[in-house]
């Protein structure tokens, strides 16, 4: 581990879940609303892990009302309390560009058994 | 203490308590070692000599050899002289000097040299706009423009910019954050950018 990445050791968040592209997640990112401080879960696909240690991210991509959404979680986000993977896919991209093509069935991804 | 000497370890980023990153530089500061106390009485103010960064004997000459043998610290590679507070504790020869003077919050600038940019053009050096991209121009792109009338003034003003060398110049950054004092590794993570490559020496002052 080179120095810079020894600076920030304790901002690594040590207890995620083992998990990559293709899986569907259930992200439960903190939200600030006012004051208060609520829960709320993002879920979908995986569709790309990126960048090392500090600074590596996910791209969780689902469809909501007919529109699909993409959001990118920093992977050792404070903001982030939990990471559930619901559901292990059977992909042989690493990056699943391709599901922004398509729609319905077609955008399904088999299950990993 | 006001300040202390470091070394430029790299950028990263950090999250802070909101859970915001926020871009850091890492610096190895100290530990540092007192060489030299200068006191109002003898030398006309008040300040300390510090020295970071130990190197071996043999490539010490001999005027420093001694100056590091009457402070009892090994031989260090750079020496640079800080104010010191009154109000504190005096600093006596030999005695070490951690990030512990710092504090998370407190702000600081930071004194280095720059990069240097070899011989730059007025785009680079100065932020000048160059040329237009495209209708038919031909070389005129990172062309800097007139540079005066003819008639009159029929000379150069001083003070317009020209290409020249750039970079490798002593210069300080004010008012950057303290965001942590790492006490174990000596390590410094200080919001935003300082001057200098990897491995530069960089003074750090308290302001």
């Amino acid at each position: 581990m080179n120095k810079v990445d020894l600076a920030v050791t304790d901002q690594i968040n040590s207890d995620l879940p083992d998990f990559g592209p293709g899986d569907t997640v259930a992200v439960h990112a903190k939200v600030v609303e006012g004051d208060k401080e609520r829960i709320q879960v993002f879920e979908g696909v995986v569709i790309k892990k990126k960048g090392k240690g500090i600074n590596a991210t996910f791209t969780v991509r689902k469809i909501s009302q007919g529109i699909g959404v993409e959001r990118i979680f920093p992977l050792h986000s404070p903001r982030i309390a939990k990471i559930e993977r619901l559901r292990a896919g059977k992909v042989r991209r690493a990056k699943l560009y391709y599901l922004r093509g398509l729609k319905g069935k077609a955008a399904r991804i088999e299950e990993k058994r | 203490m006001t300040g202390i000497i470091g070394k430029k370890i790299g950028m990263t980023r950090v999250f802070d308590k909101t859970g915001q990153r926020i871009v850091v530089t890492v610096i190895q500061a100290g530990p540092c070692y007192v060489t030299e106390v200068k006191t109002k009485d003898i030398h006309g103010y008040d300040a300390v000599q510090l020295g970071f960064d130990e190197k071996r004997e043999k490539v010490t000459t001999a005027p420093l050899r001694g100056i590091f043998k009457k402070a009892g610290v090994k031989p260090l590679r750079v020496l640079k002289e800080f104010q010191a507070f009154k109000a504190e504790s005096p600093l006596k020869l030999g005695d070490a000097v951690k990030v512990d003077v710092f504090e998370e919050g407190d702000q600081v600038s930071v004194t280095g040299v720059s990069k240097g940019r070899g011989f730059a053009g007025t785009v680079k050096r100065h932020g000048f706009g160059g040329g237009p991209k495209t209708h038919g121009q031909s070389n005129r792109h990172r062309a800097p423009g007139s540079i005066g009338q003819s008639s009159y003034p029929s000379r150069v003003f001083k003070g317009i910019g020209m290409p020249g060398r750039m970079g490798g110049k002593k210069v300080t950054v004010k008012n950057l954050n303290i965001v942590k004092v790492d006490k174990e590794k000596d390590y410094l993570l200080i919001e935003g950018a300082v001057p200098g490559h990897i491995n530069n020496y960089v003074f750090i002052n308290k302001q």
